[in-house]
Order: structure tokens, then sequence, then C-alpha cells
């Protein structure tokens, strides 16, 4: 099982930092996501893996797993929810004001990367954000 | 048990909630209550300062739990001084920023005050998950306020920061799991003792953990090679939320002052003062780059950014010498650079709002209105940043250069906080020569919004400046209590009796 779960938070940090490092966001969010998992499942890991023991006190229990890091696990999963929720929203508004989902500022980006954009996007250079906004509307 | 423990934490959050749910559509009403509370956070926060005086160290356990099981908050000189820094700057930007910044976007008050309830809590907690429970709290009120105002850059710009602090906080529970795994503990105090008796071959899981959680601090604190979203997000915030944000950095400095010093300080055997030899190099490189980017800054937000910078790799480098005395010199410079960077971003935003598309960019411009006293607060602030007399930057610098003198790296603090200095007077002077006196080179018109400009701002700006000259002034008596601050920092005997109760707590 320690194979099992080490094995599973490698693959998961591995593939997060990868997202993350991407240039849009779409990835990025998911790359994070991941990478949150793999911080969960580390913490649950840090009170010791054990399987079939209550972490509450009771009379016929044999031994106990450690309850702390489980309610760490949860503080972290509500709190990683929430910064999801509002990261995805903020590259929405990011996407919907300037028309590109990357996630580097215009000065920094490479102006291919800028024209690759617009090309996704189907419209032209310059073209107001509004419509791209519609047409996230109609599409969905 | 003391109540004012948790007045700090509790003021802002009830009132931020009163202020999202009945003064939402209200600006003055929400003007007049946040303004209220800030000012009764200073004083409350002065009333802890008084207790925190007298050199004992108070403690808070959070719904009577005893100490290593529940959360305590935990009161001494350092974090007393930390919440007066933070309600002093506090109140400086709410005043600025009622005047009209807080209208151009929604729930400006209610996350000014989530976001200073977090950086109390993070200054009182004793107990580091806790610590980043109130991380995240201040964390999820900066992005609010971060993109305050909207626009297309801001959003990008906050989108990084937001990505940059995910990743951070990953890292600071991956370091907390560690450290939880080998010590059994999340009580600073009781990790305090808990650290000395781990088995050799526990070392590296701790170390590997204690240096992750300083590469968390170091994200936050803006240390080299971990500064890089900081230039992009305060010189696009709001100029009062990068004020604010001027504390932030802060956070992460107090949380390397306080873990390090307590945990693994001198009594923890084989992990003893393992934060020393990856500080120093990286805050003194943090210096040089920071006084380097205030050469080469293209706006003055971009300036007061990577003054910043240049400040925290000072601070952070004095504190890795972990002498009370340089730690003393360390506080005094982080008093100084709080405030100065503060009035900084104020005074940029200042510019930026009068210059038209021009903004506050180092470019040729139109004179504007008001130029003349703005031109002379920029003047005080550089100064003072930059760390020349009279202000207190430079009894600052004098304090951190007399601190090292016996340190094996003395000559490397000598020359680079010198030499960068130069670089910084430079910066500023080319910024204000090319802001305010090339404008009167232009044969343009004098500036048509010559109305009578609202003093609020003026009175935000000057307070926060009359705090450096007060720094000035009475450098004596504070640089006296600060070294009280660090004699108490330490002896972390006080403080783990004090949170453990004498016997060391139940065992």
């Amino acid at each position: 099982m320690e194979f099992l779960v080490a094995t599973a938070i490698g693959a998961m940090t591995a593939a997060g930092v990868y997202l993350v490092l991407r240039a849009r966001t779409f990835p990025v969010i998911i790359g994070l996501t991941l990478l949150t998992y793999a911080t969960n499942l580390f913490l649950f890991a840090t009170g010791r893996l054990a399987v079939n023991l209550p972490p509450v006190i009771s009379a016929d229990a044999a031994a106990y797993t450690d309850p702390l890091p489980q309610a760490l696990v949860l503080t972290a999963i509500v709190i990683s929810f929430g910064m999801t929720a509002v990261i995805v929203v903020m590259s929405l508004r990011a996407y919907l004001e300037t028309g590109n989902d990357h996630v580097d500022l215009p000065g920094d980006a490479s102006p291919e990367a800028r024209e690759d954009d617009w090309k996704l996007l189907g419209r032209k250079q310059g073209e107001p954000a509004a419509r791209a906004a519609a047409g996230l509307e109609e599409r969905a | 048990m003391n109540h004012w423990l948790i007045l700090p934490i509790l003021m802002p959050a009830i009132l931020g909630a009163v202020l999202v749910i009945a003064a939402r559509h209200d600006i003055v009403l929400s003007r007049v209550f946040s303004v209220l509370s800030a000012g009764l956070l200073l004083a409350v926060a002065l009333v802890l300062l008084a207790m925190a005086s007298d050199g004992s160290v108070r403690v808070y356990a959070l719904g009577n739990w005893v100490a290593p099981f529940g959360i305590v908050l935990v009161l001494d000189r350092l974090a007393a001084l930390m919440l007066v820094l933070t309600a002093t700057l506090g109140l400086g930007v709410l005043l600025y920023a009622i005047n009209g910044w807080d209208e151009r976007g929604k729930h400006f008050h209610p996350l000014f005050q989530f976001q200073l309830m977090g950086l109390n809590g993070a200054f009182l907690t004793g107990d580091f998950f806790n610590l980043f429970v109130f991380f995240e709290i201040l964390l999820i009120a900066s992005y609010g306020l971060m993109v305050h105002g909207g626009g297309g850059l801001r959003v990008k710009a906050g989108v990084q920061y937001v990505v940059t602090n995910l990743v951070g906080s990953s890292l600071f529970l991956i370091a907390v799991g560690l450290i939880y795994s080998v010590t059994g503990t999340l009580n600073m105090a009781d990790l305090a003792l808990k650290v000395p008796q781990v088995p050799a071959g526990d070392q590296a899981l701790l170390q590997t953990g204690a240096v992750l959680l300083l590469l968390v601090f170091g994200v936050k604190a803006a240390l080299v090679p971990l500064h890089f979203w900081l230039p992009g997000t305060y010189a696009n915030a709001p100029g009062p939320v990068a004020a604010l944000f001027a504390i932030m950095t802060k956070v992460g400095a107090y949380s390397i002052i306080r873990l390090y010093v307590l945990a693994f300080g001198a009594d923890a055997g084989d992990a003893a003062w393992l934060a020393a030899p990856w500080l120093l190099p990286a805050g003194l490189l943090t210096l040089v780059l920071g006084m380097t980017g205030v050469l080469a800054a293209r706006s003055l937000g971009q300036m007061a950014s990577f003054a910043v910078i240049g400040s925290m790799g000072m601070l952070l480098a004095t504190v890795a010498v972990f002498t009370p005395q340089a730690m003393s010199a360390a506080l005094f410079y982080l008093l100084h650079s709080t405030l100065g960077a503060g009035a900084l971003f104020l005074i940029a935003d200042m510019v930026a709002e009068r210059r038209g598309m021009h903004r506050d960019r180092l470019t040729q411009a139109p004179r504007f209105a008001q130029g003349a006293l703005i031109a002379g607060l920029f003047f005080a602030a550089a100064i003072a940043v930059a760390g020349m007399p009279p202000l207190s930057g430079f009894l600052g610098k004098l304090l951190v250069l007399d601190s090292v003198r016996s340190h094996p790296q003395a000559a490397w603090f000598w020359t680079l906080i010198l030499a960068t200095s130069l670089l910084a007077v430079v910066g500023f002077a080319r910024g204000g020569s090319l802001v305010f006196w090339k404008s009167h080179a232009l044969e343009a018109p004098p500036p048509a919004t010559l109305r009578a400009a609202p003093a609020l701002p003026f009175v935000a700006v000057g307070g926060l400046l009359a705090g450096l000259v007060a720094l000035t002034v009475l450098a004596g008596p504070v640089h006296a209590w600060l070294d009280l601050v660090a004699a108490q920092l330490f002896a972390p005997a006080g403080y783990i009796e004090a949170v453990l109760g004498a016997a060391g707590g139940v065992r």
C-alpha cells in the first residue's frame, strides 16, 4: 500500500508541476488542482498508513490511527476548493477582459504566442472583448 | 484569560461581515465604519503593546483547550510590535483609499477588514497549521483587493499572483506535514521542545520540511529567487492596495524570525540555525537585485516594488546573522521600510492619477496639479527608502552595519549595503528628476486641473512620513525597546513556558 500511495502522490505532483508551468490558464488550473490532490494525500499519509483502525477512542479498539492529519486534510480540502473557485473566476475574467488566456503579462509574451491566441479565438487582433464574451455565451 | 488578545482578529472579522451584509450599498456608511474600526484596531494594538512591554508572554487558548492540543494565540513583544505596525499602515492606507479608490470596485472595505484580520491572526498565532489558515485568509482577501477596480492587465497580474501563492500554499502544507510526521506536533512552542529530540534517522525529513517552510516564507517575503511575482503584482495593483501589501512581505519575514529562532535556534541540536546558511546569501542577493531594479525601473510603481524587494533583502540578510543585536537592527529597519514603502506606493499613485495617459511611467510629461507638493513628498520618501540622512532609513542602515561588524561575512555586508545605497540614490534621483523636474522644460500650458485637491490623500501620505520622522526622532528609545524584543526572542524558554506551563505542558 505504501508503494501505491507514494506512486500516486509522485505521479500527481509531477503532472501538477508540469501543468502549472504551461502558458495558458486552463492547464495551469488543472495543474494546481492535481497539486492540491497530491498535497492532501501526502498530508493524510503523514499520520502513517493504517487499515481498519478507528481514529476516535472506543472500548474495543486494539490500536488507533492518527486523527489529526485527517482534520488537517479536511481543512486543506475546504481551502483549496475555495481557492480553485477564485482562480477559475479570475482567469475567466482575465480572458474576457484581454481576449486571450495566456498567463504571461502582455509585455512578457512572445509575439508568436500572442498571434497564436488571436488565431485560436477565430477573430482579428484588436477586436473588442465584448464580442468574445458573447461568443462564449453562445457556445455555452 | 486575557480576552484582549482575540480582539485584533475578532473586530475586523465581525466588522467585515457587517459591512458585506448591511453597508454594501452605502459607501459613506462603509467608510465611517471602516475608518472607525481601523482606528479602534490601532488603539487595541497600542493597548496590547503596553501589555507586552512588561516582558511577560500572554497566551490565549482558543476554546480553552490546553496548549499542545488546542490552538493558542501568543502575545509577546514582537507580535505586539507587528500588530501596531499593521494597524498604523492600515489606517494610513484606508484614509488614502476612502478618497475615491474604494468606489472603483465592489467590496473594498470588507476585503480590507478581512485582510487586516488575516494579518493580525498570522502575527498572533502560536500554531503553525493555524498560521497556514491565517495566511490563506490574508491571501484570499488580497486576491480580491489586488484586482479591485478591474482592468485586463490588473486581472492578468492577479492571476499570476494567485497561481504563485497557491503553489506556495501547497508547499506550505507539504512542509507542515513533513514536520508533523517526525515531531507529532503543530504547536510552535511544543515544536521547539520536540526538535532537539528528533532521532538522527528522521533528521533528513525534519530538515527538508524546515527548509521547504523557509521556501514558502521566502515566496511571501520576495526572497531571490522567489521574488519574481512581486514587481508585476505590486506595480499593477491599485496604489493603496500596493501600499497595504508593504506589510505582506513582512509577514514572511516575521514567520522566518519566529520559527527559525524559536524552533530551529540554538537549542535545536542537529538542526540548529538551520535557516542561516540559506538566508544570508539569498538575502544579500535580494538586496543587490532589488536596488538594481530601482535603477532599471520604468515607472514609479515598479521603482517602489523593487525598493520593497531590496529592503526585504537587507532585512532578511540581517536576520540571518541571528544575533540579538542584529535582530534589533533588522526590526528597526522593518518598521522603517514598511512605512517608507507604503508612503512611496501612495505617492506613485498620486502621480499616476494626475498625469493622464502617462500614468506613473518615467517619461517626460506636462506639469500636473500640485506637482511641487507631491515632488516634495516624493523627495522625502525617496530619501527615507534609499537610506540617506537625515531620515530613519539612514539610522536603520547604520544600526545594521554596526551590528554585523564582528560577523565573518561583514565585508560582504558592508560592501553590498553601501554599494546598493548608491544604486538606490541614483535610481530615485533619476525617477524624480524625470517625473517632476523635466516636466517644467516642456512648453505646455500650466495644468488645467488646478482645482482644489482633496486634502485626505495628503494627510494619509503625510501621516506615514510623519511616522518615519517620529521613528528618526525617537530612534534612541525605539532602539532600546527593540533590544528588549530581540532579547525576548533569543530567550525562547519564557515563550515555551508561557505556552506549555512550567512543567513543559501535558506530556
